[in-house]
């Protein structure tokens, strides 16, 4: 058989060679952290580093999924997929635990976005932007890569800073997902309430949810929770609340 | 029979996802308000009221935690499939962006969690 008709057949069943590919990954990563760090950093650490590596040799759009052979990543990663085992993790929690941490977590929603839009808007300001609508997009990439075009498209910003305002979601995506595990420790992550917290300060779905896998599975559910209203009421508050404050300072 | 478990989530996830998406709606949002919150929610809702009733096994429960369990690699298929090199490109100022906003993040998170110790 040649390699091209094997190739056929690793693209003809995306999912599947996808599933075989981060199985590999996962075995490999555990055997690194328990041979070459003894288990500090965690196997599954490693493997989303991983992961994020791939994506950046492979630099498309959609990572390494936009390599053929590697295409059905795209579908086990996806929200579909992605979805389905988020809620699942919350199988088991009970309803009490999630009211306990419940305003801790509003607080922290709102708190959050703020000092997302500002972080993001007085870089903006660093760099030289000065009307309230470029800095509120950009603002409202700090807070996620969604809020960001959402807020930047409602207000009629340039598409370059729109493009911007994507790359700094990105960016705190990514290192949402590097970081937290590292600091887990030093910032009192290790309860559901405190994930909750987390879940609503951060906000950016994929970097919370691969965050606190790296660090506890049995703090996804939490802060999963808080972070999923995050989006939604960034592209509720940016173009409408935080925009007005702007205009109002600027 | 797992089945049933897979279906009971996969049917929690999409009323979820829907109730999120009407939550928007109701906004004015072309986009999802918790949706993944709710579904979590009625799952919790749903398994207990059944389990209460006798009428979920641990197979149909087998059907739920697999993929509980799958998480982690589903997670490594995401960040595989990021856009990292977009991340990279976007210069200094999207990634000052990005990293202040998390710096300021986990700053306050550490406030959070001190004020629970001096409580």
């Amino acid at each position: 058989m040649s390699a091209a008709a094997v190739e056929q057949v690793l693209v003809r069943n995306g999912l599947l060679t996808a599933f075989a590919a981060v199985g590999l990954t996962m075995a490999l990563s555990y055997w690194v952290s328990a041979r070459l760090t003894r288990g500090r950093i965690h196997g599954s650490a490693i493997a989303i580093l991983a992961g994020l590596a791939c994506a950046a040799l492979a630099g498309g759009k959609q990572g390494a999924a936009d390599i053929p052979v590697l295409s059905g990543l795209g579908l086990m990663g996806g929200a579909m997929l992605r979805d389905l085992a988020i809620v699942a993790t919350a199988f088991g929690v009970r309803l009490e635990e999630f009211m306990r941490g419940g305003l801790a977590g509003a607080v922290a929603l709102l708190v959050g976005l703020t000092v997302s839009f500002a972080a993001g808007g007085a870089v903006a300001i660093a760099f030289g932007h000065t009307d309230a609508v470029s800095v509120t997009t950009i603002g409202a990439g700090a807070a996620t890569y969604i809020v960001g075009p959402v807020t930047g498209a409602a207000l009629g910003a340039s598409s370059e800073v729109i493009a911007l305002s994507i790359a700094a979601g990105l960016v705190k995506a990514v290192s949402v997902m590097v970081l937290t595990p590292m600091l887990a420790r030093h910032v009192g992550l290790d309860n559901p309430r405190s994930a909750m917290v987390f879940g609503g300060l951060m906000g950016t779905n994929s970097g919370v949810m691969a965050g606190l896998a790296a660090t506890d599975p049995k703090l996804v559910p939490y802060g999963a929770m808080t972070a999923t209203f995050y989006t939604g009421l960034g592209c509720l508050l940016g173009p409408s609340l935080f925009h007005a404050i702007l205009k109002a300072l600027l | 029979m797992q089945i049933y478990g897979t279906a009971l989530l996969a049917l929690c996830v999409v009323a979820g996802l829907a109730a999120g998406r009407a939550a928007g709606a109701l906004f004015g949002l072309d986009s999802d308000l918790g949706g993944v919150g709710l579904a979590m929610i009625l799952l919790i809702l749903t398994t207990d009221a059944l389990r209460r009733r006798g009428l979920l096994d641990a197979s149909a429960e087998g059907g739920i935690t697999f993929w509980a369990q799958i998480y982690v690699p589903v997670v490594v298929a995401m960040a595989a499939s990021q856009n990292v090199r977009g991340a990279l490109q976007g210069g200094w100022m999207a990634a000052l962006a990005g990293l202040s906003a998390v710096g300021s993040a986990f700053l306050v998170l550490r406030l959070f969690a001190r004020r629970k110790d001096d409580a």
